[in-house]
């Protein structure tokens, strides 16, 4: 295979970087004051500075995790990172009143166009905080709550302490202690019973600054009987020293609802992606996590699902590309805690140029959950031998009820297939890009057009070079 | 069209083609014949540039142009074309879109939106195609016949000048072999074709001008329609002796 199909595939388009503006900047590292900082700078009540306090008692008491990728772990330097910039005094809700600078990025990144074409909502975080923020008036009227998690502390302050670390509790991990600890922006949604979100919404995270801490903390509950469907994205600018990524999202599904949450994660490559992502779903509920992993130097995210009511059902659908000095540590978790509880698990990773994808998974089915289904199913591509591959998979089956399925298989892109497109015309770079393309596809379908077609085209030739 | 001189190709190093001489003219049918092992797969593939057969003597010319200086996809978008004996199947790609970057990618001006489904419209229910193989996967789950009927579907869309047809006949019940023919008769008055088969019954459809028979990497006896006929009832053996 020839170096320029192999440079064809996933080429980074998003690294430029704007001035760095900012009206209030943290120095460099983390303190207890740091944390009290942030909380004081934002008003908050005294319930969530304590939490702040503890979670960063625990971040500091906390070990590294001791699997996973703990050389890259371990240079990670906490005392070189900026936990808090804010670029922008408020959230506009009108993309005229955004610093030029700011939406010109968000400009680039064709935000506001998708915004007119297809979502019902969208907010635009910009380092620490969100500074663009709107919802469709008729979801409003219908009661619907979208809000940056800032504002939405602000505004419904019971609702959050309610339902606030209950998914995922400060201690779960060093990073979500961390999350809690110096959390700014991410959203809050909350749908009212029996409201079919149609559009779906959006939220999308830039960050510009070098040695960026960005700490977004997401919180959606859904309550009986309503859907909703929430896109992400993610890009940064290319820089020679590290960033940090890491979000804390927390889904709640009550009866009968559907949440399905989507991710096309491209940081740029030195950014660490470290983020916990889970859900609960009660009686016949539906959560899926649509998660796709291109950028980032170090990703580590494994979305959850805990089944909690019957008939409750998990789908993760995951992608994962790993490139040039790139580790994909994903996966998926999830736990059949109620009897009747079924759910699917895809994962495909890529890996080329000496890149690395892991597939990390948890499937558990509690001894009192009866009739259980599961379905993984984990494909690995590699594109050359320097690249690499590995399937962690662990199962924990507490009773004999349950029907479990797992398929596994790791190919490389045969040389046949490749002289058998060549012959059709395409270059050895495009048919590279169609093999790609294809493999992704059962979960590039399950995603908006828009960002189906997006990630299509990061993966392929034609957009070598085109920069923005 | 295409002119073969003195070509010798070897595979990892084993003499495959020894010594081969052949021209098409465009308009002209040629069918090669031979048992398996004897080289006629390998010269389909090297004159479309598989990678693994390796020229060690002799040319190939396509147009006047030596073949060497152009990479595969050149090849294709120059003209040529190879129905693959064992196509290559390419999981979520779905044959729709598989057509329309191929035909884009090769023909100089290639249709758009309507007139591209319009002609691909016609051409499938030539071949008579279900509009469902559009949305399925290239190959993927196809049956060997479905597959062959694939093949001649992108040979009409690409309307190629130079159709390498390898085994396109085998495993085909008799309404595809009639089938499959009727696209090889459509495009042959304005191509040159190379038919590889071990049977004279695809002849039953297709004329053609120049039948060959093929031994240990070489042609050793050409003449019309009736050497095929002669070829299936004796086989090879007494080709041998000859040689």
């Amino acid at each position: 295979m020839s170096d320029e199909a192999l440079e064809a595939v996933g080429d980074y388009r998003y690294g430029f970087h704007d001035p760095e503006n900012s009206t209030i900047r943290f120095d460099k590292g983390l303190s207890e004051q740091v944390v009290r900082d942030i909380s004081a700078l934002k008003d908050e009540p005294q319930w969530m500075t304590d939490l702040r306090v503890k979670a960063y008692r625990h971040f500091e008491a906390r070990a590294m995790p001791d699997w996973g990728n703990c050389n890259l772990l371990d240079s990670i330097n906490f005392e070189n990172i900026t936990y808090f910039l804010r670029s922008s005094d408020k959230t506009e809700k009108d993309w005229d009143n955004v610093p030029d600078d700011i939406k010109n990025t968000f400009n680039r990144l064709g935000i506001p166009e998708a915004e007119q074409k297809w979502l019902g909502g969208v907010t635009a975080q910009y380092e620490s905080e969100a500074v663009y923020h709107s919802i469709r008036e008729d979801l409003e009227e219908q009661g619907v709550i979208f809000l940056d998690m800032d504002t939405g502390l602000k505004t419904h302050p019971e609702l959050v302490k309610k339902f606030f670390g209950t998914v995922i509790p400060h201690s779960d991990n060093k990073f979500s202690a961390l999350n809690t600890a110096v959390w700014s922006g991410g959203s809050f949604i909350y749908v009212p019973k029996n409201v079919e979100v149609e559009m779906p919404v959006q939220a999308y995270f830039r960050i510009n600054a070098k040695n960026m801490g960005q700490f977004e903390r997401t919180l959606i509950i859904v309550d009986e009987g309503s859907t909703l469907h929430y896109v992400e994205g993610c890009t940064a600018p290319s820089y020679s020293t590290d960033s940090l990524h890491s979000a804390v999202v927390e889904l709640i599904a009550m009866e009968g609802a559907k949440i399905r949450y989507s991710t096309v994660q491209n940081w740029s490559s030195n950014v660490y992606n470290l983020v916990t992502k889970r859900a609960v779903a009660y009686k016949n509920a539906t959560v899926e996590w649509v998660d796709g992993n291109i950028g980032s130097k170090l990703t580590m995210k494994y979305p959850s699902v805990l089944l909690k009511g019957e008939g409750a059902h998990a789908e993760v659908i995951s992608v994962a590309y790993a490139g040039e000095g790139q580790h994909q540590d994903t996966g998926a978790k999830v736990h059949h805690l109620a009897p009747n509880t079924t759910s699917n698990i895809l994962s495909k990773s890529i890996s080329k140029k000496g890149g690395r994808s892991s597939y990390r998974g948890m499937l558990q089915v509690m001894p009192k959950a009866t009739g259980c289904r599961s379905k993984v199913v984990c494909d690995a591509l590699i594109l050359d031998d320097s690249s690499r591959s590995d399937t962690y998979p662990t199962m924990e089956i507490g009773n004999a009820t349950a029907d479990l399925e797992h398929e596994a298989s790791v190919s490389k892109v045969s040389s046949d297939q490749l002289f058998y497109l060549m012959s059709r015309g395409f270059s050895e770079a495009e048919a590279m890009g169609l093999i790609v393309n294809g493999f992704f596809e059962p979960f590039t379908r399950e995603l908006p057009m828009e960002y189906a077609v997006e990630l299509n085209k990061l993966l392929e030739l034609e957009m070598e070079g085109s920069i923005g | 069209m295409l002119r073969v001189e003195n070509l010798h190709v070897s595979v990892e190093g084993t003499a495959i083609i020894k010594g081969l001489n052949l021209t098409i003219n465009r308009g002209e049918i040629h069918v090669i014949m031979g048992r398996n092992g004897a080289g006629k797969s390998t010269l389909a593939n090297v004159v479309m540039g598989h990678p693994a057969y390796e020229i060690t003597e002799g040319s190939i010319f396509f147009q006047g142009q030596p073949l060497e200086e152009l990479a595969v996809f050149e090849r294709a978008r120059a003209g040529m074309f190879l129905s693959f004996q064992y196509p290559a199947v390419i999981p979520g790609v779905q044959v729709g879109t598989f057509l329309k970057k191929s035909v884009a990618s090769v023909r100089d001006e290639p249709p758009k939106g309507r007139a591209f489904r319009k002609e691909l419209t016609e051409a499938m229910s030539q071949l008579e195609m279900d509009k469902s193989f559009l949305s399925r996967y290239v190959n993927d789950g196809f049956s060997g016949g479905e597959k062959k009927r694939l093949e001649i579907l992108q040979m009409l869309l690409l309307k190629p000048s130079l159709a390498l047809l390898d085994e396109t006949d085998s495993g085909l019940d008799i309404d595809a072999l009639r089938i499959v023919s009727k696209g090889i008769n459509q495009i042959a008055p304005a191509a040159g074709c190379l038919i590889i088969t071990h049977y004279q019954r695809l002849l039953d459809h297709v004329k053609p001008h120049f039948v060959h028979a093929m031994i240990d990497g070489t042609i050793v006896k050409t003449g019309g329609p009736e050497l095929a006929l002669e070829l299936e009832e004796r086989g090879y053996d007494w080709l041998d002796v000859a040689a």
